[in-house]
């Protein structure tokens, strides 16, 4: 079968992977606080049901949600709830957290073992215990898993596909869960394409991940139904619809959600935790983050707790140097820059980046000379220079009209522009006015 | 106190490329065309461009002082328009009348609309369109014939631009019943001339404008912009087959498909505008289709002009009743959103 494996537009910017990329993952030491905020998920907030002053065991759940679209957060070490207050959150702003203390035990509420029959289990009872075990996509975005893989009745779903993509620059946290954790990968996966009761699978990664591609392809070989699937390195291959056509050469109809087109994607750090989660019954506590940058001492790959503060990650790191200006959560490209190092890391981040001033320096922002490189690169098919000027102008409107909803804030416009305009920054802040307007009426 | 780090929106890395950096690779890739002038047409062509250039940055400054904006010299456009005017005026004429063109256009063109990025249409078109308009003559008689070489190209005639000879030939050919036999026969031996110095036209050894004659080194500036990516294959592509195929088609003296359009591609001042003005980013459409379009509508004016127009050659005027379209191509040629 003729597969084109890619996409249309984008861009490339500097991999920069080369300076983590064959580091093991190496595990963090136990910290001595770590503050959980309450909300780490796209959704509803979970609820509170722990107390200031009580103590938690390791994998203990803090807090329940009753809504569908939310899971909760577990203590990701055992200790005393020395305060629950508004922290800096690694998303913006202070958020209900959860900070514990630790007793440097750190012992776990109950022993996490693979239990022999777990592929048995029902259906509903797996994504009971994704659910409780707080699995949200660990790509980034930590959209709630559960509510991924339960498709309404009506969609028909007959392809996984799983994002071992990366295509941020710096970040290699999933190249090296690829290397270190291959067969919990594929387990995961057999998992959730039992979940949607499917039999095609994909892995899709970028060409520059020669041994990652050689490893699956190997591991896969003895599986029915799986297929690794090289992905020309381009960005942002990663994005899901993206990877979906350059997969499977199908087009998630515009504004519309991949299982619109029979497709679930998945990230490959998320099949891990979704395998321990069934398997084992073991919360969502820790996660590999790439901690990297033009101005980190040793770039590494860590798997660290949940709640550890970015600067006991960064310490680990040996340190940054003195010509740091900018800490950003996630990758440079989408990535959110911190106001400080104290936030801590959440289930949806996959790096933390360090950089110098010079990369940091903010160029100033000049009128647009209408050289159409955003247009040519922008993987939505938009026209992000318009869209921009619309939302600079007011005129949200025209904004709409152009598909500002379209865009899915992937950052290639604003990367490539010469004239240096933010253009994601106005789209995002369009879609933000446009729904407070649509609010208001 | 705890440290404090830069907050700014993603992305937090991007490309190297910028304005500065696109406006002199232009201003590159069009040094040999002017040094190609020069040869050409003696030392004064060095000083047209001077002024031209000087005057254009001056006027930049100043307008932006006046209308209290930042001066924003070195981005280096001022300097592309000063190229642009003094390649778009006869090599001999006065100084006065590059530095006026400079300031029209810098003023007129650009500055009254904003500055960079704001204007509808080419500045250094808008100062030759303010020139035509104020000093014909100047603009339209040339006299200096090319070193090695005769202002039409060919030998027998030494008075005109090829484009002149032709237009006068073509007009006498297709009403030959209002002139004499003798008149015909010179007109028919003129048009074959023509046809057959293509190698002339080529090198740049003709008549005309200042940096608009000679093929080769105007091609080699374009080849080095193509493969910066500093203009697309689209618009000049799209022009310059458009003008082949309708004075293949149209231009002729003997009927449907007997025009020659090696010697409209390289006469005048097409490849100039093709690859240097019809690209101009600001003035010119961004979606795939709007550029297509684009050249294709400057190829028709063109066409349109050289053989029915008041004046031999359309490129400028072509180029910029283009540029008014712009707005518009962009506006219906808007790409299908993604899975639209
Ligand atoms: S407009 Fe949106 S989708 Fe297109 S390149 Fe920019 S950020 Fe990406
Ligand atoms: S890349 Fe920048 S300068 Fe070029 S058209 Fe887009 S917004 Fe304008």
């Amino acid at each position: 079968m003729f597969r084109k494996n890619s996409f249309s537009g984008g861009t490339h910017p500097h991999d920069e992977k080369q300076w983590s990329s064959a580091k093991a993952i190496e595990i963090m030491p136990l910290p001595e606080t770590v503050i959980i905020p309450i909300q780490q998920h796209i959704g509803a907030p979970s609820d509170l049901i722990v107390e200031k002053g009580q103590t938690v065991k390791k994998g203990q759940a803090l807090s329940s949600s009753s809504k569908f679209v939310s899971v909760p957060v577990h203590a990701s070490i055992s200790g005393t709830i020395k305060a629950i207050e508004q922290r800096p959150h690694p998303l913006g702003a202070n958020l209900l957290s959860v900070v514990i203390e630790s007793d440097g035990e750190d012992s776990w509420i109950s022993d996490f073992k693979e239990e022999p029959d777990y592929f048995e289990l029902d259906v509903q009872q797996m994504k009971q215990r994704i659910a409780d075990a707080g699995v949200a996509g660990m790509g980034g975005a930590a959209f709630p898993s559960h509510v991924k893989l339960s498709p309404p009745e009506d969609k028909n779903i007959d392809t996984l596909i799983l994002n071992g993509v990366e295509c941020e620059p710096f970040l290699t946290a999933d190249h090296r869960i690829m290397l270190e954790r291959p067969d919990e990968i594929i387990k995961g996966m057999r998992l959730i394409m039992k979940i949607l009761k499917i039999d095609t699978g994909y892995i899709g990664i970028e060409a520059n991940k020669p041994d990652a591609i050689a490893l699956l392809k190997e591991k896969v070989n003895k599986e029915t139904g799986i297929e690794v699937v090289v992905l020309e390195v381009k960005y942002p291959q990663g994005a899901e619809k993206q990877l979906i056509k350059a997969s499977t050469n199908r087009d998630v109809p515009a504004g519309k959600l991949p299982m619109e087109i029979g497709c679930v994607v998945q990230n490959v750090g998320t099949a891990v935790a979704i395998y321990e989660a069934v398997a084992m019954q073991k919360p969502l506590i820790e996660r590999v983050v790439t901690v990297t940058g033009t101005s980190i001492h040793e770039p590494k790959n860590l798997l660290a707790r949940i709640g550890t503060p970015f600067s006991e990650l960064i310490a680990c790191c040996g340190g940054m140097k003195d010509n740091t200006a900018k800490i950003v959560n996630g990758g440079p490209m989408m990535g959110m820059a911190q106001l400080t190092d104290a936030v801590p890391v959440i289930k949806g981040t996959s790096g933390i980046l360090v950089l110098d001033e010079k990369t940091a320096n903010m160029q100033e922002e000049n009128p647009c000379i209408a050289c159409a490189r955003c247009v040519d690169v922008c993987p939505m098919k938009l026209l992000p220079n318009h869209i921009a000027s619309y939302v600079e102008y007011n005129k949200f409107d025209k904004a709409n009209e152009l598909g500002i909803f379209d865009c899915m804030e992937c950052g290639t416009c604003s990367f490539i522009c010469p004239a240096k305009r933010h253009l994601v920054h106005y789209i995002k802040l369009g879609k933000a006015l446009i729904n407070e307007q649509k609010k208001a009426v | 106190m705890e440290r404090r780090f830069v907050i700014s929106p993603s992305p937090h890395v991007k490309d190297g490329d910028s304005i500065q950096k696109i406006m002199y690779a232009v201003v590159i890739a069009l040094i040999p065309a002017g040094i190609g002038g020069i040869y050409f047409f003696g030392l004064h062509a060095l000083w047209v461009i001077a002024v031209a250039i000087a005057a254009s940055l001056g006027a930049e400054a100043l307008f932006s002082k006046m209308m209290k904006r930042p001066i924003q010299l070195q981005d280096g456009s001022a300097i592309i328009t000063g190229l642009l005017l003094a390649y778009n005026v006869p090599a001999e004429v006065p100084l006065w009348l590059p530095a006026i063109g400079a300031v029209a256009g810098i003023g007129i063109g650009k500055m009254a609309f904003g500055g960079l990025g704001y204007n509808p249409m080419n500045p250094a078109l808008i100062g030759r369109a303010f020139l035509m308009a104020s000093w014909a003559v100047h603009m339209t008689v040339f006299r200096t014939a090319p070193k090695g070489g005769t202002l039409s190209g060919i030998d027998a005639i030494t008075n005109a631009t090829p484009l002149n000879v032709f237009k006068g030939a073509r007009e006498i050919l297709t009403n030959s019943v209002n002139y004499s036999a003798e008149q015909v026969t010179e007109a028919t031996q003129a048009i074959t001339q023509l046809y057959n110095s293509s190698g002339n036209l080529f090198w740049g050894r003709v008549g005309g404008c200042l940096g608009e004659t000679s093929a080769i080194l105007l091609l080699l500036g374009a080849v080095f912009l193509m493969y910066k990516r500093i203009i697309g294959w689209k618009i000049p592509f799209a022009y310059i087959g458009t003008v082949a195929i309708l004075t293949w088609a149209f231009g002729g003296t003997n009927g449907l498909f007997s025009g020659n359009p090696i010697f409209h591609i390289l006469s005048g001042g097409l490849i100039l505008g093709a690859f240097f003005m019809a690209t101009d980013m600001t003035t010119t459409p961004v979606t795939f289709k709007g550029r297509l379009y684009f050249g294709i509508g400057c190829g028709i004016f063109t066409f349109v002009i050289r053989l029915w127009g008041g004046y031999p050659e359309g490129v400028s005027y072509s180029i910029l009743l283009m540029n008014l379209a712009t707005p518009l191509l962009d506006r219906y040629t808007k790409p299908k959103v993604f899975g639209g």
